[in-house]
């Protein structure tokens, strides 16, 4: 258990280096000394950071693997369209800030309900039929959203499913995904959401709460003994995460020209999740450095063509054969003494 | 007629899971680990049959067999590379490496042979068989696919039950430590369980794609992940449970989109799935849990 003082100071830090780095990006962009690329995945580094640490709230705060947290970040990309397009067209609401704010909102307002629906069942299971079913769900969710047409006539919006015959202007068109969209995220908007999740979860686990949902994590029958309510704090992470995930999707989603839903495939959870183990299980700074890292990185290996992804994938496996090496373990506790990782011990029991 | 005809389908569709999910579970029984390349390892013996069978115009029992001796290898290798040394981590560390070897293996196949599908040569071209006056139509490939589960279902679990190594291999999923101390080589079982998978992989590749001739290097992953939905559906870690898993999730696949919603077959599929949890939460045949305070 970390100090109330040592815990400040990592979340000062946290923040601290988050604002820093957000100011010399944005005076940057203002010089135009930012290549490109670079420039073009900031927004998609914003969404898969707040991804990361809503899945770390999943995963390594209350200890269930989720292997479907894709399904909810595609839940919350194609509402926060259709409501941006609705707002839009239906209303004529030009201003693109009040637009993706409402979007992001409803984004993840749909995704959180989806995720209480989908964790009063799921939560039930435990260890590896608990993370099946996520992968399910997450597959049903993909194939689901495949058949959905929506489109907007005036101000009244038109569901279809699997009959692409609606009057108006199509938002949603099946298969072909989300097409025309309007792009009107900011990499401020990215960076604001950025600073919200990270405000809603280092609260939420440094509450009452947060302590009971690691309680029921390290010994769910201690903690039941304990009189906590275990079901109650589970949803609660399950529900943010799901949540914070909706809103990450709207977001990326309206950075966006096209989307297709097959887009939030269960390769997309996996890389989430290796985001959150190649951070550190339960390190929400190490999230969002993972997060961002490997994000760039494919990028950054684009001189190497089309061994590209090749040496992403053996860079990823030595990662994790030399950070779970008893001797490069056991180097790195005599460089910084003090050194814990309890949420991998605690996931170990 | 038609339902019969679907049902036949789904049977073999389902054979061909059954097969894959055997790899899935008999790992997992012994390592206790998700090996996620598995669907990959599919791949990458059939694409090696279909190298042998279109660029050295092998015959096919002996494109069969260098591919289930490449894949026994590629296994076994796997195992040695990337899981032995994480036998003490954590089961997540495991998945994550588990799926970077699944990349690996796709991009190393990407390399060599290429994004285009290539079109799996007719290998078994046994012609069908017609009943009822016509009126049912039974291809080749679908019986052949139903025999070679029946058969490989019957060896399996003689092999688990009678042999000295079947016994080993209960042994160690049971408890490891005790195995060793019994005298039991731990590490050659693993090693064992991952070349029968693997071998087991390579015959799941050539019906899969005699079924669907399609061969690209994802070839392997969509019917990955159902043999595991079909592992888990059966109750992981039970041999007789993915056989039982495997062929019910091929026939609901088949009738859900044949009756329901061709676009739905898949959310159907995994809609059972999760209906089966809620009820056994460890499968059809797997054994319950008891927690200890």
């Amino acid at each position: 258990m970390k100090t109330k003082k040592a815990r400040l100071i990592t979340n000062a830090v946290t923040y601290g280096v988050l604002i820093a780095l957000f100011i010399i990006l944005t005076v940057m962009i203002n010089n135009k000394s930012i290549t490109r690329t670079l420039k073009g995945q900031l927004i998609p580094i914003c969404s898969w950071i707040v991804m990361a640490v809503s899945l770390n709230l999943v995963v390594g705060i209350s200890g269930e693997l989720s292997l479907g947290h894709a399904g909810f970040m595609s839940i919350g990309a194609f509402s926060g369209i259709v409501i941006s397009g609705w707002l839009l067209n239906g209303f004529g609401m030009e201003d693109t800030t009040l637009r993706l704010l409402l979007a992001i909102i409803a984004g993840g307002l749909i995704a959180g309900i989806f995720g209480a629906l989908i964790g009063i069942p799921v939560l039930r299971l435990r260890g590896d039929y608990l993370a099946i079913v996520t992968l399910a769900f997450g597959e049903i969710i993909k194939n689901v959203m495949n058949c959905v047409y929506t489109s907007v006539e005036g101000t009244t919006l038109h569901f279809g499913f699997l009959n692409s015959a609606l009057p108006g202007t199509l938002l949603l068109n099946g298969p072909m995904g989300a097409v025309k969209v309007k792009a009107i995220s900011t990499f401020t908007a990215g960076f604001i959401l950025v600073m919200v999740t990270l405000v809603i979860v280092l609260n939420l686990v440094n509450s009452r709460s947060g302590r009971a949902i690691m309680a029921a994590r390290d010994n769910r029958i201690a903690a039941e003994a304990m009189g906590i309510n275990i079901t109650k704090y589970k949803m609660m992470a399950f529900v943010t995460a799901a949540a914070l995930a909706g809103m990450a999707g709207a977001l990326y989603g309206l950075s966006m020209a096209t989307l297709v839903p097959t887009k939030f495939s269960f390769n997309e959870s996996i890389n989430v999740l290796v985001f959150v183990v190649l951070g550190g299980i339960g390190n929400i700074p190490g999230s969002i450095v993972a997060a961002t890292a490997l994000t760039i990185l494919p990028e950054t290996l684009r001189f190497l063509q089309n061994y590209r992804m090749l040496a992403y994938a053996i860079l990823l496996i030595l990662v994790m054969l030399l950070s779970n090496n008893p001797m490069v373990k056991n180097l790195w506790r005599r460089l910084i003494p003090g050194r814990k990782d309890n949420g991998e011990e605690a996931l170990k029991a | 007629m038609v339902f019969l005809s679907n049902l036949v389908n789904g049977v073999s569709l389902g054979s061909i899971y059954a097969i894959i999910a055997l790899g899935y579970t008999m790992v997992y029984g012994i390592a206790k680990m998700l090996n996620f390349a598995h669907g990959d390892v599919i791949m990458v013996g059939a694409y090696i049959i279909f190298c042998a069978a279109h660029y050295w115009q092998l015959p096919f029992p002996a494109a069969l067999l260098i591919a289930m001796l490449v894949s026994t290898a590629l296994g076994i290798t796997i195992e040695k590379l990337a899981y032995k040394p994480l036998r003490q981590a954590t089961s997540l560390a495991v998945l994550i490496t588990a799926i970077g070897m699944s990349y690996l293996l796709q991009n190393t196949a990407l390399l060599i042979w290429g994004a285009n599908p290539k079109v799996f040569p007719d290998m078994l071209n046994i012609g069908s068989i017609s009943l009822f006056g016509g009126q049912l139509l039974i291809k080749g490939e679908t019986l052949i696919t139903i025999l070679v589960n029946i058969v490989i279902m019957v060896a399996l679990t003689l092999f688990i039950s009678r042999s000295r190594m079947g016994k080993a291999m209960r042994c160690v999923s049971e408890d490891k430590g005790a195995a060793e101390l019994m005298g039991i080589n731990v590490n050659t079982t693993i090693s064992v369980t991952f070349a029968i998978g693997s071998a087991l992989a390579a015959v799941a590749g050539l019906l899969l794609c005699s079924s669907y001739p399609m061969l690209q290097p994802t070839t392997g992953s969509m019917p990955g992940i159902k043999a595991f939905t079909a592992a888990v559906f059966g109750g992981i870690g039970s041999i007789p449970g993915a056989m039982l898993g495997g062929v019910l999730l091929g026939v609901i696949e088949i009738l859900g989109k044949a009756y329901i919603s061709t676009e739905l077959g898949d959310a159907i599929v995994f809609a059972v799935l999760i209906i089966v949890l809620l009820v056994r939460p460890t499968g059809l045949l797997g054994k319950p849990v008891r927690e200890k305070v």
